[in-house]
């Protein structure tokens, strides 16, 4: 179900500028992979370089090769909408449909790209509000609005939107920075039951964060102000917090920087 | 160390004094708004009756009593759903445009310059433009459907403001969730967008409709006049009720003045009306309601 990905050579830009440069790395299926680096390393714009959601801003543009199972995401002849599907997002404020119940926003995935009986939409939407924690809570008000849950039910129904459309591989992009700790305690608890159907990547500030959930993490930094933003290191989560090979990685996690 | 202050004499008067200028200014602003609707509706009542609201001003003599604004009601509501079935349409698409496709680019600075310039034309100069196109050059009659192109004219640059602001208050963040889950943006645009702004944007249409509805000048030079009922909104003069009050009130008559009271009792109603029709639209479908 959950496939890798490879990126090579790829850089990104907004207009004229170039956010983020010659990016290479393996995403592992089935792992969890944290994107960490002081703000505006270029860590988000990469992860929207992933599901081609970059190129939405006016005047962006990327360059390089993405590649899910051997296959380019640029490639020229290749539907944008199609990549979105297979690679879902979470984003880092709760943007649920405000005109929508809570049922509708997580069949809308299903319900805007095509018509389905009532009784599969009814199905997948059970099972994947199961699958983010979040059934218990609200099974009985599915058509209550969903901006009238709290801001961690909210993120958790995000999520079950974003995996009603069964993607391969789920990025988020700093899922928990705007709740409180028992939400992203639930949001992390969310992401280590998803990880054995998806691949998952996410960007975090929260350091902590990172090294609880993550297998594999990529520290971002840039050489400058103006610069492009690189990976300076990605290794396994445990060897970066432990026993990073770069000083500027060292320096980073250690608070003395960023 | 600064020690709590009692709240000073002359602080409590300067506070006294702009609350009073406040509400007054707030009664200064009311007293047009009230004095107008009792002018109307005192005046207006005396005519307002079944036969008002169902007979035309046909075979009715200078000095008679009687006769109605039928003719003008049937005339100002198909024009003006004419108006807004060419203009809502147009100023929508156009509102979409300018957001979610032409951010930025030198042609929708152009499309917005020239609204702006649109929503400054004066009605009158509207009805002429429609007089000297439609009339005087393409030789086709005086017409309800003339009255409702000149009242789109009006209409549509309102629409558009109106419906562009609605459009850009939705939060970016809906269109990119909408795109994450592998939405095209023409559905997102129809399914998320819309909707979202959806009482906003209707809010906006009513007003606008509301203003082209009380429009007189135009109407004087494309639809004329006619005391008959005239249905037919393409072919020959109409009424609009705009134009019975202006007709009746020149008359000398102390009926025809009690008829143009009527008719503009009955033009506050309609809108009233549509307001109203508004308000419920907008509450049916606002999210808050839970469903």
């Amino acid at each position: 179900m959950s496939q890798q990905i490879q990126v090579s050579g790829l850089d990104a830009y907004y207009g004229k500028h170039k956010a983020i440069e010659d990016i290479s790395m393996t995403i592992e299926p089935q792992s969890i992979t944290a994107f960490i680096g002081p703000s505006g390393c270029g860590k988000s714009t990469f992860l929207r370089t992933l599901n081609r959601m970059h190129e939405v801003i006016p005047g962006a543009r990327v360059e390089g090769k993405v590649m899910l199972d051997g296959e380019d995401l640029y490639a020229a002849d290749v539907e944008p909408v199609s990549v979105r599907r297979m690679i879902g997002m979470v984003f880092q404020r709760p943007n649920p449909f405000p005109t929508m119940s809570i049922y509708e926003n997580v069949a809308a995935g299903l319900r805007l790209n095509g018509r389905h009986p009532k009784s599969t939409v009814d199905g997948i939407v059970e099972e994947s509000l199961k699958g983010a924690n979040l059934w218990n809570e609200v099974k009985d008000r599915l058509n209550r609005p969903g901006a009238g849950l709290s801001g961690g039910q909210q993120q958790r129904l995000c999520i079950a939107r974003a995996i009603a459309v069964k993607p391969e591989v789920l990025l988020m992009d700093e899922p928990c920075s705007a709740l409180d700790p028992i939400s992203t305690l639930a949001i992390e608890d969310l992401m280590a039951e998803l990880k054995s159907r998806f691949t998952i990547i996410i960007v975090t500030h929260n350091m902590q964060q990172a090294a609880r959930v993550s297998d594999r993490t990529a520290f971002f930094n840039l050489a400058g102000q103006g610069q492009p933003g690189r990976v300076i290191e990605m290794d396994d989560t445990s060897r970066i917090f432990t026993n990073p090979a770069q000083q500027a990685t060292e320096d980073y996690i250690t608070g003395r920087f960023g | 160390m600064t020690a709590i202050q009692r709240i000073s004499a002359g602080r409590r008067f300067k506070d006294r004094f702009v609350q009073s200028l406040v509400y007054l200014s707030f009664a200064i602003a009311v007293v047009p708004l009230v004095a107008v609707l009792w002018m109307v509706i005192k005046n207006g009542l005396a005519r307002f009756d079944m036969e008002f609201l169902t007979h035309s001003m046909r075979n009715i003599g200078a000095k008679d009593a009687g006769g109605g604004a039928y003719h003008a009601i049937l005339g100002t509501l198909e024009q003006v759903l004419l108006a807004s079935l060419i203009s809502i349409p147009i100023g929508l698409l156009t509102a979409i445009y300018l957001v979610e496709y032409g951010e930025g680019t030198r042609l929708s600075r152009a499309i917005s310059f020239f609204v702006d310039v649109m929503t400054g034309i004066p009605s009158v100069v509207s009805g002429l433009f429609i007089l000297a196109f439609w009339i005087l050059a393409l030789g086709l009659p005086f017409s309800g459907l003339a009255g409702a192109l000149a009242l789109s004219i009006l209409m549509m640059p309102t629409v558009v403001r109106s419906a562009e602001e609605m459009l850009r208050l939705v939060p970016n963040d809906l269109r990119e969730a909408s795109y994450a889950l592998g939405v095209p943006k023409w559905r997102t645009i129809t399914r998320i967008v819309l909707p979202t702004s959806f009482t906003g944007i209707v809010t906006g249409v009513m007003l606008a409709i509301a203003r082209v509805a009380g429009e007189t000048a135009p109407l004087l030079l494309t639809v004329f006049f006619t005391d008959s009922i005239n249905s037919d909104p393409f072919n020959g003069p109409q009424m609009g009720l705009p134009l019975y009050v202006f007709d009746q009130a020149a008359r000398p008559t102390d009926t025809a003045i009690d008829r143009a009271w009527a008719g503009a009792l009955t033009l506050i109603l309609i809108v009233m009306l549509l307001n109203l029709v508004a308000r419920l639209i907008g509450w049916w479908r606002s999210p808050a309601r839970g469903r």
